[in-house]
């Protein structure tokens, strides 16, 4: 049986790892910083692998099916009898299967990190802040609480501001550092509203009882939906669709994404971690947590949640055909798959055969983590290499970076769904859901399939071979061999990683996974798979034709494009929108009318009372002058007045 | 334990520092006095705790009575309930940490220190006083001081702005005494809180007197549209000063709102109770977005002090036990945070010598410990979980909640969308000083902080881990206490 200590020891490591290091990094060891914060991952992997070994094969089923475990529960702040913030520890298939996925990919984070981070001023903090970084993630995927996983949802959001801004003399990365945090925090909002509302409505904020109350015909909460309803949808759609708001702002679905293609500012490592792997998941795992309401009790909102994500799916899909900065390509290459994983859900049902997309959708995650990890830190080292970003600037790198070249090859082998490879499985169990779901969406995500494959093979071939045709482009021709491609550090995870990536797919994840917890048997449909793996391999071909050698022809169809490629290139002006509403709407309608008005009004008003105060003392202040002479005078003409008015009017 | 040594110890510092010949006498003398204060606190909060785990139950612990005026029925009648225990920790750190940053004051060393511990002296005898004559005279006691501290060792526009607070907090200080004579002679003649608390006045009397102590009270804890003199007097005050007013001095307004006002007049309280929320509600996002315009370091914190404290007259409006908790939590969060918030401030303006958001940059590379704490209390202020501001807040709007109908839900919606502005202008204020490359090449050769500094920032972000880590003890002591308000409100 699952242990609460151990369990509470995963996310509590990193933890550790952090307060020593943020304490006593700088000064005290610096130069093991990286060391003790890998080591203490290292045991904290250890023991999510054993805890998902422990989970799933030596506790296994019960009457057939995974139980839901919380083998721990600390009250943090009792706001009531019924309703109070608890630490708990949940262990069910997705919490164990994230378990393993966060620790995995962070372990793989840290030791790559000692290579390509060597030299770094601020190496120990650095240390620290992945430890916070994974101890939050962690937490977040344990939460038993709705609150709890909205706080560590909020230090998930500050770690990844951190690291974001983690060169913090670098302008452009303290902007998107802000805008990561900003951006998310206004999901957040929703997110917090959304609690508070279905929190009400439960009289819970347990995740196990909310979900109980909230899907059972006969409690209160449901009958009386309808009654609590505004502007003619109910109280518990109305928290659903917040709280989905909340995981579309994490998960960078259109049009909150704009903060994660500017969030590759930060140290390549980190954006495999956070911004590829496991935060931006974050949204993911939240539906799939509260799966059960979502499907039972408000389909509606799972509409959404599907047309959000297939629409992110596609939208991200085209952008990333005509960026050339490698980590941007990426970027929106995760925000895609992610795309993918939201619709998966939103095409779902509740138990058996129809909850595929569940099973799917959580699939996909787990595949994707570890071939888009691999797609950065393969990237990575590319940059560590070349000193650049731009796709324009490399090519022909296949020779000099052999383990690179091939790890990289098999991960985009695996996200464009080729077979055998991981994503192959996971993405055909996501088009089937799709195609017995909705119709419609089942279209989006096949075009999407053949425009991933284009374009990461655009990505591959640019990198790879070609020739770098950008201005920068002489900088590594000639003193490009005084390192290689990285040393042990740096290859290892990918080669793990490549591993990952090649064999993932073969576990029977339905057999772990569902949405009741009973098995659910592999789909594998011969016929199904032929068009999406050839709309794969058509893409392949395409990006095979533009970019394997130095040619015109991209420019070429670029120009005939022109509209749609220069629409795609600026990434459809969603940004400008944005800055339209902020700058203009914000600062300059709402911020600057409140400061005017209250230095002049109401602090204005203020003063008018005081110099009002003071001008009337003034003109007063004379009638006490001393003067014995003005007294008579007045004593004098007071005895007239009153003469004259007690003889004439009185 | 003795409640009269928390006015004691005050009163012999003031007298030894007064009697001592030099500065840095002076200095010693300061630190050690409010050294044991803190020690008191610590003592008062674990007999308070011992006390209550023992099962006492009474309303207030270590009571006494003495007759002072008989005549008038005036008494020292002195204790404390759980509210009153977290306002004294308060004050105790915030005056330790603000006797630490001023150690470099050069100016009448001796006349600052003197008022700095008298204006501790006021905010002490203020929450352990039962008499409302008694909790007067201590509220003007911390009103003085504050006059000279700004007028004397003041910045700007200083004379202007000790004017402004000094007339201002009168005007309120007025009104509350007007309201304090109302209770006294409509309770029988008696200025005792718990005696009081006991008497039925009528509903229209109430529906008089509840604005004049509110008003009166919510001016010291800039109530909107009553809070002007928060930006003014803030930016012109010494750091320590500023620590005071806005961690201490508001606070006795909040106190005296919830604990006078609301709770001596219940059914007052609910006449007015909707005014109150949009009011606090209009000083939460107004003020951020007012904030979100500011230059100057202290007028971001001195507005952004107007939005947080909303926070707590929000609570106060919303009549729910977990609100009035909340708002109490918010209080005491509000007081610690924005003390650091102005000491870091001073660190980096006695470096930089400008508030002035645009002029710095960078300054990460070459005060870490500075920026770290800045970042820290920065991150409290926007509601970061594990810091102190998140449970407050959590806490007001879960108590909100509570309240079904839309206008309740609507205003807090409209107060929780101010954590987005508040991030907004905290990532702003720091993402341009600390961070981004260094603006001013003279400013690579300042200094980190110093011990004293390092210690008083020590110090008040602990008390920030304190309650953001594990709010549980803070709960334990607010919650009995605003569940004793609730049972008034609700007629019990």
């Amino acid at each position: 049986m699952p242990n609460a200590t151990t369990i509470a020891l995963i996310p509590l490591l990193p933890f550790a790892g952090f307060v020593l290091l943020g304490l006593f990094g700088r000064k005290y060891v610096k130069n093991y910083a990286g060391l003790i914060g890998t080591a203490l991952l290292l045991v904290s992997a250890a023991l999510a692998f054993y805890t998902a070994y422990d989970y799933f094969f030596v506790a296994g089923k019960v009457n057939g099916v995974y139980q839901q475990l919380n083998p721990m529960k600390i009250t943090w702040l009792a706001f009531s009898q019924n309703l109070s913030i608890d630490l708990g520890l949940t262990v069910d298939p997705i919490s164990v299967m994230m378990l393993v996925v966060v620790t995995l990919v962070s372990l793989m984070v840290h030791i790559y990190s000692l290579g390509y981070m060597k030299g770094e001023k601020r190496f120990s903090t650095y240390y620290a802040f992945l430890g916070l970084f994974t101890f939050s993630m962690l937490g977040l995927v344990l939460s038993s609480n709705i609150f709890q996983i909205y706080i560590f949802w909020e230090l998930v959001g500050v770690s990844s501001f951190l690291l974001i801004g983690f060169y913090y003399n670098k302008p452009s990365a303290v902007a998107a550092s802000k805008k990561a945090f900003i951006v998310t925090r206004f999901a957040d909002l929703g997110f917090l509203i959304g609690i508070l509302i279905l929190s009400n409505q439960a009289g819970t904020l347990d995740f196990h009882q909310m979900i109980a109350t909230l899907t059972s015909p006969e409690s209160n909460a449901v009958k009386n939906a309808a009654a609590s309803s505004f502007l003619g949808l109910s109280a518990i759609t109305w928290g659903a669709a917040l709280v989905f708001i909340g995981g579309a702002g994490k998960s960078a679905m259109f049009p909150l994404h704009i903060w994660l293609p500017d969030a590759m500012e930060g140290p390549t490592p980190v954006s495999a971690l956070i911004h590829a792997a496991t935060m931006v998941v974050a949204g993911v795992y939240l539906v799939a947590r509260m799966f059960p309401v979502f499907s039972i009790t408000v389909p509606a909102v799972l509409e959404i949640i599907a047309w959000v994500g297939a629409i992110s799916a596609i939208f991200a899909a085209i952008i990333a055909c005509t960026q050339t900065d490698i980590k941007r390509v990426l970027a929106y290459s995760t925000m895609s798959q992610i795309g993918f994983m939201m619709f998966a859900l939103g095409v779902s049902k509740y138990g058996g055969e129809a909850g595929l997309g569940y099973t799917a959708s959580m699939f996909h995650l787990f595949t994707h983590a570890m071939f888009k990890a691999l797609l950065f830190l393969g990237a990575g080292a590319v940059i560590h290499y070349v000193h650049s970003n731009d796709m324009q600037d490399m090519g022909g790198l296949r020779k000099k970076m052999p383990i690179t070249h091939i790890t990289f090859l098999l991960a985009c082998l695996a996200i464009a769904g080729v077979p055998p490879f991981a994503g192959f499985f996971s993405k055909e169990e996501i088009l089937l859901a799709a195609y017995h779901g909705n119709t419609a969406i089942y279209w989006i995500a096949l075009i999407t399939s053949g425009l991933t494959a284009f374009y990461m093979f655009r990505l591959y071939f640019s990198i790879f071979w070609s020739k770098p045709s950008g201005a920068n482009s002489h900088r590594h021709s000639a003193d490009d061999h005084h390192h290689g491609e990285g040393g042990f550090a740096m290859m290892l995870p990918l080669v793990i990683l490549g591993a990952g990536a090649v064999f993932a797919g073969f576990i029977p994840f339905g057999e772990f996974v569902s949405t009741d917890g009973k098995p659910l048997a592999s789909h594998f449909h011969l016929m199904f798979s032929i068009a999406p793996v050839a709309l794969g391999l058509t893409g392949i071909a395409i990006a095979w034709v533009l970019y394997k050698k130095q040619n015109s022809k991209p420019d070429k169809l670029a120009a005939s494009l022109s509209g749609l490629y220069k629409s795609s290139y600026n990434k459809f002006y969603i940004d400008e929108i944005y800055l339209f509403v902020t700058k203009k709407v914000l600062f300059n309608l709402i911020g600057r009318p409140a400061a005017w008005f209250d230095r002049n009004i109401v602090d204005g008003f203020v003063n008018l009372t005081g110099n009002t105060t003071v001008l009337i003392s003034e003109k007063i202040k004379k009638f006490q002058s001393g003067k014995v002479q003005l007294y008579a005078i007045a004593f004098l003409a007071g005895v007239i007045v009153l003469t004259v008015l007690f003889i004439y009017v009185l | 334990m003795n409640l009269l040594f928390l006015i004691g110890a005050p009163l012999l510092t003031a007298l030894a520092v007064l009697l001592a010949r030099s500065k840095q006498q002076v200095r010693w003398i300061s630190l050690a006095g409010p050294t044991v204060q803190l020690a008191m606190a610590f003592a008062l909060f674990y007999f308070f705790r011992r006390e209550k785990a023992a099962g006492n139950t009474s309303q207030v612990l270590f009571e006494q009575n003495h007759k002072l005026f008989e005549a008038l029925n005036i008494n020292f009648h002195f204790g404390v309930d759980g509210i009153a225990v977290a306002m004294i920790l308060l004050t105790s750190f915030v005056l330790i940490a603000g006797v630490l940053v001023s150690w470099n004051v050069e100016k009448m060393t001796k006349e600052f220190y003197f008022l700095l511990i008298l204006l501790a002296l006021g905010a002490y005898g203020f929450f352990i006083s039962l008499d409302l004559f008694i909790m007067f005279f201590f509220l003007e006691i911390s009103v003085i001081p504050k006059y000279l501290l700004i007028g004397i060792w003041g910045s700007g526009k200083k004379e202007y702005a000790a004017n402004k607070l000094a007339l201002m907090l009168m005007g309120g200080s007025a009104l509350i005494l007007v309201g304090i004579l109302g209770l006294y002679f409509l309770g029988g003649n008696s200025f005792d809180m718990l005696k009081l608390a006991k008497t039925n006045i009528p509903e229209n009397l109430q529906q008089i007197l509840f604005p004049l102590l509110f008003v009166g009270f919510g001016v010291f804890t800039a109530l909107f549209p009553l809070h002007t003199w928060v930006p003014d007097g803030h930016s012109s005050a010494p750091t320590a000063g500023s620590m005071f007013l806005a961690g201490i001095s508001m606070k006795l307004g909040g106190y005296g709102a919830l604990r006078v006002a609301t709770y001596l007049l219940p059914e007052g309280a609910k006449q007015y109770a909707d005014i109150i929320i949009i009011l606090s509600a209009i000083a939460i996002l107004y003020g951020a977005f007012a904030t979100m315009m500011q230059k100057d370091l202290k007028y971001i914190n001195a507005y952004s002090s107007v939005s947080h404290v909303g926070f707590s007259l929000l609570g106060i409006g919303m009549l729910t036990q977990t609100a009035f908790t909340g708002a109490l939590m918010q209080m005491v969060s509000h007081g610690v945070m924005t003390a650091l918030f102005f000491a870091v401030i001073g660190m980096i303006y006695d470096r930089t010598h400008t508030r002035m958001v645009a002029e710095m940059g960078g300054l990460m590379k070459v005060m870490p410990f500075i920026t770290t704490v800045f970042f820290i209390v920065g991150l409290c202020s926007l509601g970061l979980p594990g810091l102190s501001g998140f449970v407050a807040e959590m806490t007001v709007f879960v108590g909100s909640w509570e309240n079904a109908d839309a206008f309740h839900r609507i205003a807090t919606i409209a107060a929780a969308m101010s954590i987005v502005v508040t991030a907004v202008y905290i990532l702003r204020a720091i993402g341009r000083t600390a961070m981004g490359p260094i603006t001013n090449e003279s400013h690579l050769q300042l200094g980190d902080a110093r011990w004293n500094e390092k210690l008083a920032a020590i110090i008040l972000v602990a008390g920030i881990l304190a309650i953001g880590i594990a709010p549980g003890w803070l709960n334990d002591l607010l919650q009995p206490a605003a569940a004793e308000i609730m049972n008034r409100i609700a007629g019990k």
